[in-house]
């Protein structure tokens, strides 16, 4: 036997069984690869299906797959539902998304090129103090931030969730800031000599450099926005302000037994999300990484 | 560049260097001025804040009253609910954690042993944590309906009762732990991203040496994702304690939601009251401010003693390449 050489002959001369045998750790593997694929990936089917599904095939033992007949106007049902304001809903989570995600870009790469590029001084201790705010846990300041608001007299609106963001984050501020600090000196330094202003170099040969890690904050503050639950529940207490995420707690609230319905409404809040990550996988699979590699 | 400069004597060119660095300097306050301020008005007066108002009675309409430990004594000596959130947050995280951490990891395991269709696997895992947490939580509802759905369909083919899950106040959490075990797909691309970047050489090097792979995972890949490890560990930590969407909409029955004022969400007999869940009600539905910044305050500090514990005790088991910076 030539156990040094495992070329493709060596290995084509073994028995069936012997094959198995050596196949089986990788064979074991993707059997438990797809069986938690499935367990994972069934609950969306599922959702489509009860979506789709007559009221009283709902919940069946043995469950129904394929419903009879299947209903396409569930959609229009729950979108039309008085319960479920969709077309009010879905601008409402724009307006929030859209206007968190512009101020929170913004100041936070303005703060990120401050402390990547611009000597100032204390510029080290507000970084050390900026990664600090991350391990204080946002139980500790929602109390006196709404009292701040409150008496700003902004409960009720959508300021006190977006106002905020114009600020930055600390989060999306270091992982901008680590990302210019990969960027090379030398365009920078050009157009410095050149006399172009700070703002200059950051908006024409920073940010245009930064579009990959711009387009995971933009990505992540839309989707944590969109799918932002407890800062609507807290802050908005009229229905024609609500968010989706909010609209739909409230649809479930009153018709929480028209689960196809339900279903329905919920697969249309998902559906953006999930089409958004289809189209920039790339960034969100570089996002999630980046905030547990360089964390 | 301030070396090429620094040769050149001269006044006129001092004074340029002095303006110079001074107009950087307003540069670099005036670009993160946003974020400081908001680090003031939105993180550290909010901070020391929450002490403050631990020690009054404030209902908003009247301004705070100091009543010292009043409200901390009430956490400890008197307050059932209190308790029972406190026993289900812990229940909550005891076993969320543990179960979330080994399973992303094996997960994470599993796809990096070059494994084909990595992709597709990897898109299956991650599409969970995109789901709109009330979404998330409303499927569940329906994929565990006490009595016929999917999962209880599933528990009688294989011969076994149908489970009450949220309805029933025995398997409520079992309920909310089997959905958030839905979404550990963050969890895993973090765990595989850094399991890619254990480098080859020091496996192959550890075979040779005769290392079999269980040795292999104990002595070279756990200790080079140690780092990794203890991150998503603090992060579970935190983000289990403040739990709060899920067990929020699993916890509301119709008329709670519809009576809005009285009901606090918490599931059948309290099961699903976790500590955000009571600390909600007791700031937003019964106005207790004082109260629930003591809570608050309460759980700050549980979340920094943990913190701290797992970060001191991570110098035994973490492993710094090039040194603990």
């Amino acid at each position: 036997m030539r156990a040094w050489a495992p070329t493709r002959t060596w290995v084509r001369r073994r028995s069936p069984g012997e094959l198995l045998v050596r196949a089986l750790p990788s064979l074991i593997a993707y059997l438990l690869l797809i069986l938690v694929g499935l367990a994972f990936f069934v609950p969306f089917v599922w959702l489509v299906v009860t979506a789709l599904k007559p009221l009283d095939q709902v919940f069946t033992i043995p469950p129904i797959w394929i419903p009879h007949p299947i209903l396409w106007r569930n959609f229009h049902d729950a979108l039309t539902h008085p319960a479920f304001p969709f077309w009010r809903l879905t601008y409402n989570s724009l307006y929030y998304s859209v206007l968190s995600t512009i101020g929170v870009t913004l100041a936070s790469a303005l703060a990120a090129y401050s402390f990547a590029r611009i000597p100032f001084p204390g510029r080290s201790a507000f970084f050390a103090i900026t990664l600090g705010t991350m391990m204080i846990p946002g139980v500790v300041t929602m109390i006196p931030t709404y009292l701040i608001f409150k008496w700003l007299n902004w409960i009720g609106t959508y300021k006190p969730l977006i106002i905020p963001s114009f600020a930055g984050s600390a989060f999306y501020i270091f992982m901008l800031r680590q990302f210019m600090m990969t960027l090379p000196w030398d365009l920078s330094d050009a157009a410095r000599v050149d006399g172009s202003s700070e703002m200059g170099i950051l908006l024409r040969i920073m940010l245009p450099l930064m579009k990959p890690a711009l387009l995971v904050v933009v990505l992540f503050n839309f989707m944590g926005c969109w799918n932002d639950f407890m800062g609507p529940l807290i802050y908005l207490n009229n229905t024609k302000l609500f968010p989706l995420s909010l609209g739909l707690y409230a649809f479930l609230s009153r018709e929480g037994i028209k689960w196809n319905l339900l279903a329905a409404a919920a697969l249309v809040i998902t559906a953006p999300i999930i089409l958004l990550f289809f189209l920039a996988q790339q960034q969100f699979i570089e996002g999630i990484t980046m905030t547990g590699l360089k964390g | 560049m301030s070396q090429q400069q620094a040769g050149l004597p001269g006044q006129a060119q001092r004074g340029l260097r002095l303006s110079k660095r001074v107009r950087l300097a307003i540069m670099g306050y005036g670009f993160c001025l946003p974020w400081l301020l908001g680090i003031l008005v939105f993180t550290a007066y909010p901070t020391v804040a929450s002490f403050a108002f631990s020690f009054t009675k404030y209902n908003i309409l009247q301004a705070p009253r100091y009543i010292g430990i009043h409200n901390y004594v009430q956490m400890f000596t008197n307050d059932q609910r209190l308790r029972i959130s406190v026993a289900n947050s812990i229940y909550y995280t005891a076993l969320s954690v543990p179960l979330g951490m080994a399973s992303s990891l094996a997960l994470a395991l599993l796809l990096n042993a070059r494994v084909r269709f990595i992709g597709i696997f990897r898109t299956i895992y991650y599409m969970p944590t995109l789901v709109p947490p009330v979404a998330a939580t409303l499927l569940w509802k329906v994929l565990l309906e006490p009595r016929q759905g999917l999962v209880n369909a599933l528990l009688v083919r294989l011969g076994l009762h149908p489970l009450g899950w949220f309805a029933d106040p025995k398997w409520s959490k079992p309920a909310l732990l089997l959905m958030s075990m839905w979404g550990i797909g963050s969890a895993t691309l973090i765990f595989l991203a850094s399991l890619k970047e254990v480098p080859a050489e020091m496996v192959e090097a550890a075979t040779i040496d005769g290392a079999g792979s269980w040795r292999r995972f104990w002595s070279v890949t756990i200790p080079m994702i140690s780092p990794v490890i203890l991150f998503n560990l603090v992060m579970a930590v935190i983000g289990s304690f403040q739990v709060f969407t899920a067990a929020f909409v699993a916890g509301s029955s119709g008329a709670q939601m519809a009576g809005g004022v009285s009901g606090t969400a918490g599931g059948p007999l309290d099961s699903l009251l976790m500590y955000m869940v009571y600390l909600y009600a007791q700031a937003f539905r019964y106005f207790e401010m004082g109260y629930a910044s003591a809570m608050a305050v309460v759980l700050f500090i549980v979340i920094m003693i943990l913190t701290l514990l797992i970060f001191r005790s991570s110098g035994r088991w973490v492993y710094y390449e090039g040194g603990v910076r």
